[in-house]
């Protein structure tokens, strides 16, 4: 008989995790049976709130089971709450454009919830293997949903051309966990981190493939800039709502296992910090400048995120206690506002013939007043205008960065900074200065909108006002962590 | 000469064989073929260094089920004999294909010259060495105690792959009133987006 | 090692040894006669037109990529029936987890009519 003692079951760990499939297999059988109208969206949504419910309950009991393959700790669960407030968001946001589209299948949903899934699978974990299944349940469903409009063309290259550089990065990320396991014999990040040292001494050509590949797996996923060309066709030919989750959802993920791997874990390899260094640069620059050139506001905000990971990847450079807390912050932000301004996308682009263009937001301020102060809050937070929330991330990452020493950093990141104000207030511009040829047609203000909208403002300016609370909240949590 | 020794021999020669027909061929479907001859000998040598599992799933999953996608793929795409495949290569092309396949070549000057000629490159310095290492047996006690959540992830990872492979691939029922009316208003805009980069 | 897998050998060698006897009785034994009627698809019917290589339909390709899902699967419940015997009812637990999850994908696919042929 096998010993099974070692491999504690213990199903509190991954209940969170458990609601959300249970979620998706309901609504993959019964979606289909009859027209249950929106029935699919609400399955997914209580899904949604008891996986909370659970994660909650982790709040501050951190625990180990399944032979170690689970860590629940505070950090895993301030990124899951993240996820699912992203999934949530989603599911709000999408249902009037689906309908419009006609893409409004039982699916859909069950792919969101997979897709959450395996992100809450990747940030609870310190085992090496499961956060690579973690990231593929995260990855397939976003594959199909980038292909999601089946009639169209764009959509059908966002598909393809995501599917085949993700694969590409997967495998990347394979081989390192491979180099590393080979040179250690284990996958289990705490015993990699504990005996560091001798492992970079000894078998140090393995041990750096590998975490060059890890880091090469990981920079395409999050949108790092040698790895970043599939950010601009995939973000804008994927349906909108769509986006909105993968400029949030997949970056957060992505940027929880970086944390863990590389801030606390390979903390201590010297070649890292130049690396990261090097990355949050040149992330930040080219995000920044080829933003300004779109014409597009859906494209312009896929630069946009690459250069939000620039910044985020400053506070990774800093390392610490107040790089990590700082990135987690700038995280929870960034979903934030980010979602306010798809919100507000959406509703453009919902009207009749409507576009993600540019000039699709002439005159808006003299037709819809109020949304177009929402809209420029949201590019304030965006461009990092206090008293947004926007700028309390950015100073937090750039105070960061500061007490560690990287001054030139610190000066490189503020120019982007000033850099990226152009774009983010060309919007404001063009919908306020700009007269609309033709009529403007009637925007779709549906009541899952108008709520996404409200709770996005209140996040962006309560905390921008009121930032301490939060700030504590990440910060104890990771001392938990350390 | 041992038998062991032959059958190395033989299945090294037939796996060689078999991949370099794949590429001389012209039929993609023959290809196919000799790709297939070529990963069944695979598996015998992965057998014979003891990895069992790994040679089952060579000839399950790669020389089963793989290569029957790839024969659709290719039936579907109606690719028919191509001559002229290396037309439309650029110089950059043919340079990227010299620069990776000599790098996978150092890669594996490297391994060789590490396993054999050099001990400084250590391996599995944090786990015991097993006997049977990557025995069915050893591999399925480990699958099946130790790694028993990744485990069950892996069949969820499938899951979402064969909801995917529908989404994607299947037309809509009759029930479903999606795409009577095609989603591409913003079409032209997209292309006129990338011409302009 | 090589004892335990002479059986398989000698079904290897058995399988090759008849495929070609099969087929070289039929070239030895067998008339061939070359002809240009001959060697067409239909000796006295429709005149062939075009390409016999027509594009296959996707849905032949979706059944290969419903194939190797679940051939993977399989390849799970292969280590497993190896020691079943030794993990006992936990181990029985576990793979009806692991299949149950398939189920669903397979009930999906019903449901969904993916493997309608029209």
């Amino acid at each position: 008989m096998i010993d099974i003692s070692t491999a504690v079951i213990d199903f509190g760990l991954i209940a969170p995790e458990i609601s959300l499939v249970a979620a998706a297999f309901i609504i993959l059988i019964i979606g289909y049976t009859k027209r249950l109208g929106k029935f699919c969206a609400l399955t997914a949504l209580l899904g949604i709130f008891v996986s909370f419910y659970y994660t909650l309950i982790q709040y501050g009991n951190p625990g180990s089971g399944f032979s170690g393959m689970v860590t629940s700790d505070d950090f895993g669960v301030v990124f899951r709450m993240i996820f699912l407030v992203t999934a949530l968001l989603t599911i709000l946001i999408a249902q009037n454009y689906l309908s419009l589209k006609r893409l409004n299948k039982p699916e859909f949903y069950a792919l969101i919830c997979f897709s959450t899934m395996g992100m809450m699978v990747m940030a609870n974990s310190t085992d090496l293997v499961v956060m690579f299944l973690g990231l593929e349940i995260m990855s397939v469903p976003l594959y199909v949903m980038a292909g999601f409009a089946r009639r169209n063309l764009a959509s059908n290259e966002s598909g393809i051309k995501y599917f085949i550089m993700g694969a590409f990065a997967s495998a990347f990320l394979l081989m390192g966990i491979a180099f590393i396991f080979g040179a250690s014999g284990t996958t289990d990040l705490k015993r990699i981190i504990a005996d560091l040292s001798y492992l970079s001494e000894f078998s140090h050509f393995y041990f750096y493939s590998g975490i060059a590949m890890i880091l090469i797996g990981f920079g395409f996923k999050v949108g790092v800039v040698p790895f970043h060309s599939w950010v601009p066709d995939v973000y804008q030919g994927a349906p909108t709502p769509i986006t909105a989750f993968f400029s949030v959802g997949p970056k957060a993920a992505g940027f929880a296992v970086l944390l863990r791997v590389f801030s606390f874990g390979f903390a201590e390899v010297e070649i890292l910090e130049p690396t990261f260094w090097v990355l949050a640069v040149v992330t930040m620059t080219v995000g920044n400048v080829l933003a300004l050139r779109q014409n597009n506001i859906k494209r312009m905000l896929a630069y946009s995120s690459i250069a939000h990971a620039g910044y985020i990847l400053i506070a990774l450079t800093a390392g610490g206690i107040e790089g990590v807390s700082s990135a987690v912050f700038y995280l929870i932000a960034y979903a934030l506002f980010n979602f306010g301004a798809f919100t507000v996308i959406i509703m453009m682009e919902s009207r009749s013939g409507g576009t993600t263009e540019f000039s699709e937001l002439k005159g808006l301020l003299k037709v819809h007043p109020y949304l177009t102060s929402i809209l420029a809050l949201f590019m304030f937070a965006l461009a990092g205008f206090p008293p947004t929330v926007g700028f309390i991330g950015k100073f937090y990452i750039f105070s960061a960065a500061l007490k560690n020493g990287f001054i030139w950093l610190t000066l490189i990141g503020v120019m982007n900074s000033f850099i990226s104000v152009y774009y983010y207030l060309r919007v404001i511009k063009v919908s306020c200065f700009e007269d609309s040829d033709s009529e403007f047609a009637p925007m779709s203000m549906t009541p899952a909108l108008m709520f996404v909208l409200f709770i996005t403002i209140l996040g962006t300016l309560g905390l921008g006002i009121f930032p301490d609370q939060i700030l504590e909240f990440s910060k104890t949590a990771l001392f938990a962590f350390l | 000469m041992t038998l062991d020794l032959v059958i190395f021999i033989i299945s090294a020669l037939t796996a060689i064989f078999g991949a370099l027909m794949m590429i001389f061929q012209r039929n993609p479907v023959a290809s196919v073929m000799y790709m297939i001859l070529s990963l069944v000998s695979q598996a015998v040598l992965y057998m014979q260094l003891g990895a069992l599992f790994i040679g089952a799933v060579l000839i399950i999953v790669y020389a089963g089920a793989i290569l029957v996608l790839f024969l659709f793929v290719i039936m579907m795409l109606n690719l028919r004999q191509t001559e002229d495949m290396d037309s439309d290569s650029t110089p950059i092309s043919k340079l990227a294909k010299f620069l990776v396949s000599g790098l996978l070549f150092l890669e594996m000057l490297f391994v060789v010259r590490g396993s054999y000629f050099q001990s400084s490159v250590e391996t599995g310095l944090l786990s015991p060495q097993i006997d049977d290492f990557g025995s069915v047996e050893s591999v399925a006690e480990l699958l099946f105690t130790t790694y028993l959540y990744p485990f069950e992830l892996t069949s969820i990872l499938l899951l979402t792959a064969i909801v995917g492979a529908v989404v994607i691939a299947r037309k809509p029922s009759n029930e479903d009133p999606v795409e009577i009316l095609p989603f591409d208003s913003d079409d032209d805009e997209f292309k006129s987006a990338k011409a302009a980069e | 090692m090589f004892e335990v897998f002479f059986p398989i050998l000698f079904l290897f060698v058995l399988a090759v040894v008849i495929a070609l006897i099969m087929s070289g009785l039929s070239v030895f034994i067998g008339k061939r006669t070359k002809l240009g009627k001959k060697d067409e698809p239909y000796e006295c019917g429709v005149e062939p037109v075009g390409n016999t290589k027509e594009p296959v339909p996707v849905k032949f390709y979706m059944v290969a990529i419903l194939f190797i899902l679940f051939d993977i699967e399989v390849i799970f419940l292969f280590p497993w029936a190896v020691i079943s015997d030794r993990l006992g009812m936990f181990g029985f637990i576990e793979m009806v987890v692991f299949v149950v999850i398939l189920l669903v994908g397979y009930f999906y696919i019903l449901k969904r009519g993916a493997l309608e042929w029209d």
